[in-house]
């Protein structure tokens, strides 16, 4: 059974290796809450800039890593992307659209096209459903299929693409009868049911064990090679970012620092805070001992980020009078590899 | 002789369904200063294993058999009273993954180290504030900020509380399980490097449990790979690394993203790791291993020296596997 597409983007037929989101200078702000006795005393009201003016592309059919430490801002960037919270400002061309001004309707029709894959599942999925009706689930809501038992053939093809084959075997089973590796996969299973060409996992692997990520990374890695699905990955984890994207971009603070091919950003990285994470991030190899100085610090409060550039306290390449003063922006040193550094040559 | 030797140490949970073999027959030392990691999936018994060692088993827990000694002397046979009275905190201590959430809210963080200080030794209160604030210097949280409560703390910050804590009564021995897993990278690589400068300087042995094969290899001497509640390979760091001889430890290696190495695909272990409440007859791996034959779903390996390694594999099949052949392809 094939999903019925409703357009309402300017050009859903984006090919293989074109752009197809293209973000512009995305902000979004939450408002802080004050106590009674700080609001009496007046001042702007303070807000909390988890993402500040984010730009970048991202290819049909290709992976693209968001790394970054925790508070970084790359959560809520995924969950702006899909439009789960509004944007403050910016624009967001999907095939040809900026999504951001489309209406409550059409965004239910968009999200067929875009979808996401939630970190944990053990909660992402209602324990008393079986795996039938959670994968169906997104086809009754968009009302593709009326019921189950319509949207049986699209489920049993879904499965068969997640592998998890016999499909009879797994179709009626429940979510406590499957591993950690297998739910994940069903997740997945969920996000391709409507045959959506954009998807967003956040930490889709970082509740599974180790031996068993592969599982769910080679099946992204599948999906973007032979069915040209375009993957936005979020982790913080570089390593397993560095082995599955094609392009990664490092945040920090609401702010991308970096942005090059996997290769650029572990071998050729410019920015002092991917060169630092890439440090902190242990390699399994005893022969290698890396412990020893980082960055000092942690990362400080996105609601009164530093002056200038936001690493600037914790930088060990901090220049007085440039990084506190000037906020440096993202500049192309060669094709593709950007960086926000005052100090690369 | 050891400083602490741990034989056959057996722990089952006592459920509705039956026995969980969550530790069964495990065997290692841990000599003077030396740091062991203890690896493996989760469920496989490593936490279990801490708990046991230390005796903070929940109600349903019980040792079935086996012994620990620390410097020769039986520590099984102990009653609680006395093991929480010799043992616990003076002579081993441990931090837990999350521990940083077990600081009291209500407290100063000075005074929640001075406690198990004034609890376990003979002290007066002057001695050990000026402990407490040399031990907060020594893992590089400014002395000063003793008066602090736990919420002006960041995460990080309050890990490193806990340990200063967990070496408030100069033990010998240091249990961590999972020490670093809630915390970012870069702030991991901060914990551990004041850990390992201090293992260093006071001569404290570490038991080290993760599921993070990389923190092993940066401070661990010895490793010990667990699967199903038994030890699968034991050995030095090096040659469970760089030469391993188990499959299941080929396999969880090559899993391991390495982000020095080429561009490659993932790999996984197919599978999922046994129930303990029935685990499989003969190996425990067998349902996941390339290699299993007849004997494998038969009779249990014991864990015996490697035919052609340093470390110690419980594997029937070991002798038949070339040197760098990769089973797992």
């Amino acid at each position: 059974m094939a999903v019925a597409v409703d357009k309402v983007t300017a050009n859903p037929n984006v090919k293989f290796g074109e752009v197809i989101l293209e973000v512009k200078d995305l902000k979004k702000h939450f408002p802080v809450r004050r106590g009674f006795f700080a609001s009496l005393k007046g001042g702007p009201h303070p807000v909390l800039k988890a993402v500040d003016g984010v730009s970048f592309k991202v290819k049909k059919g290709e992976i693209y890593g968001v790394v970054g430490e925790s508070g970084c801002g790359k959560t809520t960037m995924a969950r702006t992307l899909l439009k789960l919270t509004k944007p403050t400002s910016g624009e967001m061309w999907f095939e040809g659209t900026d999504i951001v001004k489309l209406g409550p309707a059409e965004t239910k029709v968009l999200r067929r096209h875009m979808q996401m894959v939630f970190q944990d599942p053990y909660e992402s999925m209602n324990p008393r459903l079986p795996v039938s009706s959670v994968v169906s689930e997104p086809l009754r809501i968009q009302r593709v299929a009326k019921d189950v038992d319509e949207a049986l053939p699209r489920v049993a093809q879904v499965l068969e693409d997640v592998e998890m084959t016999p499909v009879e075997e797994y179709i009626g089973r429940y979510p406590h009868e499957l591993s950690g590796g297998q739910r994940q996969r069903i997740s997945v299973a969920r996000a391709l049911a409507l045959d959506p060409s954009f998807i967003v996992a956040d930490e889709p692997v970082s509740m599974l064990d180790v031996s068993i990520r592969g599982e769910v990374l080679n099946l992204m890695q599948n999906l973007a090679k032979e069915k040209g699905v375009t993957f936005v990955y979020i982790t913080h984890d570089l390593a397993t970012a560095r082995h599955i994207c094609d392009r990664i971009a490092v945040m920090y603070l609401g702010r991308i620092v970096e942005e090059g091919t996997a290769e650029d950003i572990v071998r050729e990285s410019l920015h002092p805070y991917t060169q630092a994470l890439i440090k902190a991030v242990f390699v399994p190899d005893p022969n290698n001992r890396q412990l020893g100085e980082v960055l000092k610090g942690e990362v400080p409060n996105p609601i009164n980020p530093p002056a200038g550039c936001r690493l600037h306290p914790r930088c060990p390449k901090f220049v007085k009078g440039l990084c506190d003063v000037e906020e440096p922006q993202l500049k192309e040193y060669k094709p593709g590899h950007r960086a926000a550094c005052h100090l690369i040559k | 002789m050891a400083m602490l030797e741990v034989r056959d140490l057996t722990m089952y949970y006592k459920t509705m369904r039956g026995h969980v073999k969550a530790v069964d027959g495990v065997s290692f030392d841990l000599e003077k200063g030396k740091a062991l990691g203890l690896a493996g999936e989760s469920g496989c018994g490593k936490s279990s294993m801490a708990t046991a060692i230390l005796r903070l088993l929940p109600s349903n827990g019980k040792i079935m058999g086996g012994s620990v000694k620390m410097d020769g002397k039986e520590l099984v046979s102990l009653t609680e009273e006395e093991f929480r009275k010799e043992v616990r905190w003076k002579r081993m201590s441990m931090v837990f993954q999350g521990a940083m959430n077990a600081l009291n809210p209500v407290h100063r963080v000075g005074d929640q180290i001075m406690e198990a200080m004034l609890a376990h030794e003979n002290v007066t209160k002057a001695e050990a504030k000026e402990r407490m604030l040399s031990l907060l210097d020594m893992v590089g949280i400014n002395p000063k900020r003793h008066n602090e409560y736990p919420h002006e703390f960041s995460g990080g910050m309050k890990q490193r509380v806990v340990i200063a804590m967990a070496l408030a009564c100069n033990p010998d021995i240091i249990i961590a399980d999972e020490p670093t897993t809630a915390l970012d990278v870069m702030v991991q690589a901060q914990v551990l490097t004041a850990m390992e400068g201090l293992r260093r300087k006071m001569g404290l042995g570490m038991i080290l449990i993760t599921h993070d094969l990389a923190v092993i290899a940066q401070t661990c001497d010895e490793v010990a790979i667990m699967y199903g509640g038994k030890i699968v390979e034991y050995g030095s760091a090096k040659d469970i690394y760089l030469s391993p001889r188990h499959p299941y430890t080929m396999g969880l290696v090559k899993a391991f993203p390495n982000i020095a190495a080429e561009k490659q695909k993932v790999r996984s272990i197919p599978g999922s790791p046994p129930n303990l409440l029935a685990p499989p007859s003969g190996c425990r791996f067998n349902p996941r291993c390339p290699m299993a034959n007849e004997r494998c779903c038969a009779e249990e390996p014991k864990l015996v020296k490697s035919t052609r390694g340093d470390q110690k594999v419980a594997c029937h099949r070991e002798s038949e596997i070339g040197e760098g052949v990769d089973i797992w392809q």
